[in-house]
């Protein structure tokens, strides 16, 4: 364990970053998937998104990633420097964003070279998730489970301040989330952030939660 | 930021090649179309001699058409086109790298075989070489065409005819200029340079609008 999170402690993080949401509303197809949703998020500090099936959770994560359209209220984010905030962003979402045509190694590799900013290289974040012996397979003879702790050692394999987890237990097994909620506390011990969508307990012992209701 | 382009490049080549990437499909499919042809036209040698540059064309053009649905919908499914939105490269890069990578693996390999399948519909040999250059020179603008209509049938679930619906009539004028410029060689009506330019400043702009149409088609997918 303490390797792992020496591994994710040695990507480098800066440390006075500020993510604040104000009246944020969201829209899809012309329908309000919620309205007022506020909060503000520093280095080092995690938000827990909960709430109903179909509240919003997965639409606010795909806002803060850029992918939706604000509808109302502001995003800001200070400290990032020129780039903008979708490149401060990893985004583990529902679907995994993985080729099962490709290794493991090799879809790491790719995430890699495309994200910019590398951090660790393949081998050693598929290590760190525990699946150095698929490093060779092509993701499609891989479980659902194993498919996702591909995704998870992306968070890895390139140094983004702003993690942005939907669901991130699903499919997991309990030896699993415990990994990850290590790698996620490494990830705020260095002053990153981390937004989640769940409905089971993350395992962080300080984070915030906001719940998101539907829109009146 | 050219990193991120070359691995882009490098993985949807892989893709193409490794099995169920599709790669060699729209060669084997130019292969039947071109194939059947002579059978519905019958044995007339001197008929299917002077339509043969015609025929490699539509054939190109279709080869090149079933399989481009697939080009940004694949990536949308399976959620990695969240890394293109991710990336330091601009999606217009990313573009430019996935129509690069299905010229290489689509409009070349049918530009370089169409001499070849030229002798089951009786080409003139002197007429191989200016078909292969100008399917070389044409292809590319199909390529970048259709990926305005893949663009922006990404999301749809079984949209795979709308996108032959859409680009196919915007392929006309590079059908015209490349069938008459391949024609000049068996005695067609114009001398061969003048259709061949045009036809290749077709290709250029139809590179950068589709690389541009398609970037903004797809910021527009949810």
């Amino acid at each position: 364990m303490d390797e792992i999170q020496n591994a994710v402690a040695s990507l480098l993080t800066d440390s006075s970053l500020h993510l604040t949401a104000d009246r944020l509303a969201c829209a899809r197809g012309g329908r309000l998937i919620f309205k007022d949703v506020s909060f503000s998020l520093r280095s080092g500090e995690a938000l827990v998104l909960t709430g109903r099936n179909g509240a919003g959770k997965s639409s606010l994560i795909a806002l803060l990633a850029g992918r939706l359209a604000i509808e109302d209220g502001t995003l800001m984010f200070e400290g990032g420097g020129e780039a903008p905030l979708a490149e401060h962003i990893h985004l583990v979402g529902h679907r995994d964003g993985l080729k099962g045509a490709l290794t493991a190694a090799e879809n790491l590799t790719f995430a890699r070279d495309m994200l910019g900013a590398p951090g660790l290289a393949s081998k050693a974040a598929l290590d760190a998730v525990g699946l150095a012996h698929a490093a060779a397979l092509p993701v499609a003879y891989l479980s659902a489970g194993q498919r996702r702790r591909v995704a998870l050692a992306r968070l890895l394999v390139a140094h983004r301040a702003i993690w942005l987890l939907d669901e991130p237990f699903s499919a997991l097994d309990a030896v699993s989330q415990q990994v990850l909620t290590g790698l996620m506390q490494a990830h705020l011990a260095r002053g990153g952030m981390i937004v989640a969508a769940t409905h089971g307990p993350l395992g962080l012992v300080d984070a915030k939660t906001l719940q998101i209701g539907p829109a009146q | 930021m050219r990193r991120a382009f070359w691995a882009l490049l490098r993985r949807d080549l892989t893709l193409a090649i490794r099995a169920g990437g599709g790669g060699g499909l729209a060669l084997a499919f130019f292969l039947i179309l071109v194939t059947l042809i002579p059978f519905a036209l019958g044995p007339d040698l001197n008929l299917l001699s002077r339509i043969s540059p015609a025929i490699l064309w539509l054939g190109a053009l279709l080869s090149t058409l079933i399989g481009l649905d697939r080009l940004f919908q694949a990536d949308v499914e399976d959620g990695s086109i969240e890394l293109l939105h991710g990336s330091p490269l601009p999606l217009e890069g990313a573009v430019l790298a996935k129509g690069l990578a299905h010229w290489l693996t689509t409009g070349l390999p049918l530009a370089l075989a169409a001499p070849l399948l030229g002798l089951l519909v009786a080409l003139p040999v002197e007429a191989m070489s200016p078909l292969a250059l100008t399917l070389l020179a044409g292809t590319p603008a199909f390529t970048f065409i259709g990926a305005v209509g893949a663009a922006l049938t990404a999301t749809l679930r079984r949209g795979g005819l709308i996108v032959p619906v859409l680009v196919a009539p915007l392929s006309v004028p590079t059908l015209i200029f490349g069938v008459s410029a391949a024609n000049a060689a068996i005695g067609g009506t114009v001398p061969f340079l003048p259709p061949f330019l045009i036809l290749c400043a077709i290709s250029l702009v139809a590179v950068v609008v589709g690389v541009f149409a398609s970037a903004a088609a797809l910021r527009q997918t949810e």
